[in-house]
């Protein structure tokens, strides 16, 4: 017997679960599938967690409209999501006279966008704002910012949840056929009915595209590589510094994070598996050197990670970037919202997305609003981030933040709690360290990976053998050395 | 604020020794500060024996080496707090650290850094690829086995002849893991020559040298890697490339003094030991901020952490009872065959230790400790490790006060 919804929203991450919050305003019956055990594991955990100005984008399309107003609505977002997000602002450095008249024509192409405040500015002036860059000149975005991607999502997606959308991880949509007014849809782990669909199944996009009878798409993978850097160089950056950009390609930049590490990438590689997220060793080469051009500080020793991340572009006939294309298809298949090629800057521009998502299913049918909508959403607290006053009376509350589990981000046993119990209910490592920090210093888990894993066996009462790191199959420990008596 | 006149920090080999020798010198308001349940430090997953042979004259696992320590803490009465850990040393040395009694702040007179060291980890050494499950390294996976009793591993690929990587080739063999090979980037092993008798050459484990991995498969579980040679530049030769089916990579690939709590109350690093600079009292360049072990500087053998530990207690029981050390104005310059030395400023005036490494295997050398000219110590050896710490000790008698201590390696 399959559960009967109004919408099910194929995808769980950034967009998916936008739209399930959105959604989740009105008197629906919401569900989600992701494929995945979490839901920042593809490309809205892995990306430059850059908050995007609006003016790299064709004045009138879809991605500049979305990213403007995405990019105005974040610090109420922020607030209301409890996910951190700073205006940090950004540059774009130039040196010779063509970069000066591309940022020049950029300006222009923003200020149509409505993206404010940009400005060129001098060397004297750069320097200022970021002491250490290599650059003679620059466009300066004063509304850019960074914001925490994966926070970003979880945020998202457990206000949905608390708002009623039920997640399904590890339900991979295999088939979906019409039945009656509605569709049933065939995941890895059975049927589920629905009158309305969503496919924001991002990399998968086009597949799913296919599964609704919407065919054609073309979608191609850019897959970029990053390397993470060591929070002492954190305080060196104040805002992200691009190269000028080309038409569809923003460049090898130095970002900074939230929490105060240095990310730089990416690189852009066509890539055909959506799977391999794997770095090469010429693309760290690559990305050092590129990125040495723009910043000064970037030595191997202190590199703490790489990772990668790809985007799923939709590319006409002639290999062209299109733009975000999202329709309901009437004539081939009615009541399903399909989302393809959303890729930059979806981070910015999720939530209008989202909004003009549901618009479309308005026009089709009247949605009733729940009089008991909240759109607050409480995250973990940091004792990290807090003043030695906050930490002793929190401390004082709750002595489980007086035992730090992971030392170089100095996560607390009480944060960590919070996350094994996390309302969505993910059990991963991977899903701990997300929602914490833990692991992602620099140790990398030395010192306490084995404490979370300890911990989900005791909270969750798993057995060792099936604690996984991340995905399916990511088993940790094989067993016990000894039988315990 | 409550007042300490030390404060050590870290209750591992180097903070208890101190402690230990603090107390014999007189010293009774110490408080060291443990962020585990349990003195002792990383000694404590450190089940295998030969320590103490130095400093005992017996051979010891590591929890016996750790608890003849702790023994005398504990007999003296010496104060610990376990299960805290310091968040914050700040330059006029208030300690700040969080148990789940609450957050403590003192003011230390003087305080003691201890923390030992963390392992290099893949994403430091940047080995490209995938970043499935099963990639640990050495430490974690002994801390699985020893501390956790968790099995994570059981085809296994080592990466790096480090001596925990080759003890733990042991340790998986015995408990039913098969290790197939260690791979080492350097033309000579990392760790100790007895370690690669006793745990891989006993048990028939295969050590390539001038080999490293060069890439990582898998995107749940580790599926295998890629082994290549490497050229005299440490670059992989084209053509040498060899994929090994494995479930688990263990990294043994070099060990970094952990020193944020340093940087943070001020205390100036050395890049080549990542520790702090010291002089002959174990000062760092901040006033009564103390450094010994591998906080300090990477040992090969922890008699050597706790002996350093105990002549830091000496300089810092001086300074808590008589006052500023006296200065010490004469720098220790080494040149490119020796990797570091401790301490890097002297004061001229009393007989020093100092330690060091070479950074090559070099074959009938002379380690030569010149001041102004002329030699005032002299050290030969018929074969000098990198794995290998050595100590020379130049006398008092033979230093003057002015004019650089120059370290040098003649063959």
């Amino acid at each position: 017997m399959s559960k009967q919804y109004d919408v099910l929203i194929i995808g769980g991450g950034m967009i998916g679960s936008a739209i399930a919050r959105e959604m989740a305003r009105y008197d629906l019956r919401i569900g989600v599938l992701e494929k995945n055990l979490d839901v920042c594991y593809e490309t809205s955990g892995r990306n430059s967690a850059v908050v995007h100005g609006g003016f790299a984008y064709d004045t009138g399309s879809l991605k500049a409209r979305f990213c403007v107003e995405g990019n105005r609505m974040m610090d109420q977002l922020s607030q209301e999501l409890d996910f951190p997000f700073q205006r940090c602002g950004k540059v774009l450095v130039g040196n010779t006279d063509e970069d000066m008249e591309t940022l020049k024509r950029t300006l222009k192409q923003g200020e149509q966008n409505g993206s404010q405040g940009l400005e060129i500015i001098d060397e004297e002036r750069l320097h200022q704002l970021v002491p250490a860059v290599v650059g003679k000149f620059a466009m300066f975005s004063p509304n850019s910012g960074i914001l925490e991607p994966f926070h970003y999502t979880i945020a998202l997606a457990e206000n949905a949840h608390e708002n009623g959308a039920e997640y399904f991880f590890d339900h991979e949509v295999t088939a979906i056929r019409r039945e009656g007014s509605g569709y049933v849809i065939t995941t890895t782990q059975g049927d589920f009915s629905t009158r309305w669909v969503v496919n924001a199944a991002g990399l998968g996009c086009g597949k799913v595209s296919d599964m609704l009878g919407i065919k054609g798409y073309k979608i191609i993978g850019s897959k970029g590589d990053y390397i993470i850097l060591d929070k002492r160089t954190g305080p060196l950056l104040p805002m992200p510094v691009y190269p000028v950009p080309s038409n569809t390609y923003m460049g090898i930049h130095v970002t900074n994070t939230i929490d105060g590490n240095v990310t730089i990438g990416p690189n852009a590689d066509l890539v055909s598996n959506f799977e391999y997220y794997g770095v090469p060793q010429e693309n760290m080469d690559y990305l050092a050197k590129s990125a040495s051009d723009l910043w000064p500080h970037i030595n191997k020793a202190d590199y703490i990670r790489n990772y990668s991340g790809i985007l799923p572009k939709w590319v006409d006939d002639n290999g062209v970037i299109q733009d975000f294309k999202i329709e309901i298809r009437d004539d081939l298949a009615p009541q399903a919202i399909n989302l393809v090629g959303i890729e930059s800057p979806g981070l910015t521009a999720a939530v209008p997305i989202a909004r003009y998502a549901v618009s479309l299913m308005k026009e089709r049918e009247e949605l009733k609003e729940k009089p008991d909508f909240n759109p607050r959403r409480k995250g973990i607290v940091r004792f990290e981030n807090l003043s030695t006053e906050e930490k002793a009376r929190l401390i004082q509350e709750d002595p489980d933040y007086g035992e730090v589990v992971c030392r170089c981000e100095k996560v607390t046993r009480a944060e960590i709690l919070q996350a094994i119990h996390n309302p969505l209910g993910v059990s991963t490592m991977a899903g701990i360290k997300y929602r914490t920090r833990s692991m992602m210093g620099r140790c990398q888990g030395g010192y306490c990976q084995m404490r979370l894993e300890q911990m989900i066996e005791e909270e969750l009462g798993r057995k060792e053998t099936e604690i996984l790191y991340a995905r399916q199959g990511s088993q940790v420990i094989f067993g016990k050395v000894r039988e315990e008596d | 604020m409550e007042k300490k006149a030390v404060i050590i920090v870290g209750g591992g080999p180097a903070g208890l020794a101190a402690a230990v020798e603090l107390h014999k010198k007189g010293v009774r308001d110490i408080l060291i500060l443990e962020r585990e349940k349990h003195l002792g430090g990383i000694l404590r997953q450190c089940i295998h024996d030969g320590f103490g042979l130095t400093r005992f004259k017996t051979t010891l696992s590591g929890p016996e080496y750790a608890q003849r320590f702790i023994d005398e803490v504990i007999q003296k009465e010496i104060p610990y707090m376990a299960n805290t850990t310091v968040l914050e040393i700040s330059e006029d040395k208030v300690v700040t650290a969080a148990s789940q009694n609450g957050l403590v702040q003192f003011q230390a007179q003087a305080v003691i850094l201890t923390m030992g060291c963390r392992e290099r980890t893949r994403g430091a050494l940047g080995i490209p690829g995938e970043r499935p499950a099963g990639v640990f390294t050495a430490g974690v996976a002994q801390a699985y086995m020893n501390l956790y009793n968790r099995m994570p591993a059981k085809e296994v690929v080592i990466l790096g002849s480090g001596d925990i990587g080759m003890i733990m080739a042991r340790r998986l063999t015995l408990e039913g893991a098969h290790v197939q090979a260690v791979f080492e980037i350097q033309p000579i092993p990392s760790g100790l020559p007895r370690n690669i008798e006793q745990c891989l050459n006993d048990y028939g484990i295969p050590l390539y040298l001038s080999h490293t991995v060069t890439s990582i498969h898998g995107n749940s579980r580790l599926t295998g890697v890629t082994v290549a040679q490497v050229d005299e530049h440490f670059k992989p030769i084209p053509g040498t490339e060899k994929d090994y089916t494995c479930d688990t990579l263990i990294l043994s690939v070099g060990l970094i003094p952990e020193n944020e709590l340093s940087i943070d109350a001020g205390v100036q690093l050395d890049n080549r030991t990542r520790g702090a600079v010291v002089d002959e009292h174990f000062q760092t360049n901040v006033e009564g901020v103390f450094a010994a072990g591998n906080v300090l500087h990477v040992h090969d053998l922890v008699d050597f952490v706790s002996m350093e530990a105990e002549a830091l207690a000496d300089s810092a029981a001086s300074y808590v009872t008589g006052g500023p050390l006296p200065p010490c104005p004469v720098q220790v310059v080494a040149d490119g065959n020796i990797g570091h030395t401790i301490p890097q400023k002297i004061s001229g005036k009393k007989d020093v230790n100092l330690s060091m490494r070479v950074r090559k295997l070099i074959k009938n050398c002379r380690i030569v400790v010149r001041q102004n000219g002329q030699e005032i110590a002299v050290k030969k050896m018929k074969k000098a490790l990198p794995a290998e710490m050595i100590q020379i000790l130049v006398k008092a008698d033979k230093i003057t006060s002015t004019g650089d201590l120059e370290v040098s390696v003649e063959c």
